[in-house]
């Protein structure tokens, strides 16, 4: 059961490794719109502080959607998606492995870059410490949600502004327990409260999201 | 062994065919024809599980493969039109991925040998981006050379090869059939498979 999620893993993250324009141009994207709030805004520390949650978890979210029409549309165009399909094992397993490896090369250099950033915002140390947490608890439900948008986009025309439409709503929890986290620990709350919930949406998410991404790429494969 | 009964299958509004029954045993090769659009394809990923039929069942070793699940997918390979190889990975690098994701033990030195027989020696270690149609196509059958699955469903085989490597994939099949297992194939080429049963099946 393990066998198939890592060779599925292995297999994706090679290929990111040989296509990563993509990964660079979604990490430049979360570094640049981020950027862009201290420059408009000007030297107003207070008000920084207190935007500063909210515009990184949301160029966050907005970062990983510009990978996820992707997910299953290449395997898809290519006639993997079929052999994945016909791989002797549930494919949500197969999904579940698709779902790491997104998260893994969309997610996770996130919340490496998530501190360097948080500094332009004027943030404590223990306020930056949290926010990366929230990040790397928080993504990969946003790698697990969009999974089930991708699968239920697939092979659309114009399914990319659809994928938005379907899964941006669906990312609210994230996006306000994620910086909740972040502003009860500037409010000086603590934000463990915040980010056990996000770690819960987390492994529900893990846990469903790929078996019902599954259901919608069977349909798609009809 | 491979047993499908009064299938019938509807693409949209239209019905492509109905009624369609075979029976198919060991050693057994079952030509699909038909003109384009005849639901020839449809009736392969019938077969696969890919498609549920509007009407009628498909049963695996007496047992139907809705049913069978996991047990079938892992007795059977399927080839379809397209190649299912990635571009961006080495002819070597996508035949051991596919074995892998197949549940195969598969060693390095088998895939070597394997591409050595489809005629790409010496391209193992370049991207397939790089390569032209017919060597894609013949990344693509280079799974079969070590494929010891029972059931094989191909989809138009012939497609893209020259005259060397279809009479190659003939006797691929062949050996297949000999040693006991099954093919169902679609194919718009006449080629003579030497050995094993040849059953056709007209749709229309």
């Amino acid at each position: 059961m393990l066998r198939i999620v890592t060779a599925v893993v292995a297999r994706d993250l090679r290929l990111a490794m040989r296509r990563q324009a993509d990964i660079v141009s979604a990490l430049f994207f979360f570094i640049i719109v981020v950027s862009l709030f201290p420059l408009g805004i000007g030297p107003e520390p207070d008000l920084l502080r207190k935007l500063a949650p909210g515009v990184l978890w949301v160029a966050a979210l907005l970062a990983t959607m510009l990978s996820l029409p992707r997910l299953f549309a290449d395997d898809h165009r290519d006639g993997t998606l079929e052999q994945l399909a016909l791989a002797p094992h549930p494919l949500g397993l197969v999904v579940t492995g698709k779902v790491i490896a997104h998260w893994l090369v969309s997610g996770l250099p996130l919340a490496v870059l998530a501190p360097v950033l948080g500094l332009q915002f004027d943030l404590s140390t223990e306020a930056l410490v949290v926010l990366t947490a929230s990040i790397l608890i928080g993504t990969p439900a946003l790698s697990g949600i969009g999974g089930i948008g991708a699968a239920l986009t697939l092979g659309l025309r114009g399914g990319g502004v659809l994928l938005s439409l379907l899964v941006l709503p669906l990312y609210i929890p994230v996006l306000i327990f994620g910086a909740g986290a972040v502003d009860a620990t500037v409010s000086g709350l603590g934000g463990e409260a915040h980010l056990s919930l996000l770690a819960a949406l987390t492994l529900a998410a893990l846990g469903f999201a790929p078996w019902a991404a599954a259901a919608a790429l069977r349909i798609a494969l009809e | 062994m491979l047993e499908a009964d009064n299938l019938e299958c509807v693409r949209g509004e239209r019905r492509l065919f109905a009624g369609v029954g075979f029976r198919l045993e060991g050693g057994e090769l079952l030509y699909l024809q038909g003109r384009n659009g005849a639901g020839k394809t449809s009736l392969l990923r019938m077969l696969i599980g890919l498609l549920p039929p509007e009407a009628g069942e498909i049963r695996w070793r007496g047992v139907p493969i809705r049913q069978a699940g996991d047990d079938f997918r892992a007795e059977l390979c399927y080839l379809g039109h397209l190649n299912a190889i990635k571009e961006e990975l080495t002819p070597l690098e996508n035949l051991l991925a596919a074995a892998r994701l197949a549940d195969e033990e598969l060693s390095e030195d088998e895939v070597l040998d394997a591409l050595e027989q489809v005629g790409l020696a010496g391209r193992e270690d370049l991207a397939c981006k790089y390569l032209s149609q017919g060597q894609k196509r013949r990344v693509a059958l280079a799974r079969l050379v070590k494929e010891r699955r029972p059931l094989w469903v191909l989809d138009e085989p012939f497609v893209a090869l020259d005259v060397a490597a279809v009479d190659w994939l003939a006797g691929l099949i062949s050996a297949h059939l000999q040693r006991g297992g099954l093919a169902v194939m679609t194919t718009h080429q006449a080629v003579a498979i030497p050995a094993g049963t040849v059953r056709e099946l007209r749709l229309s």
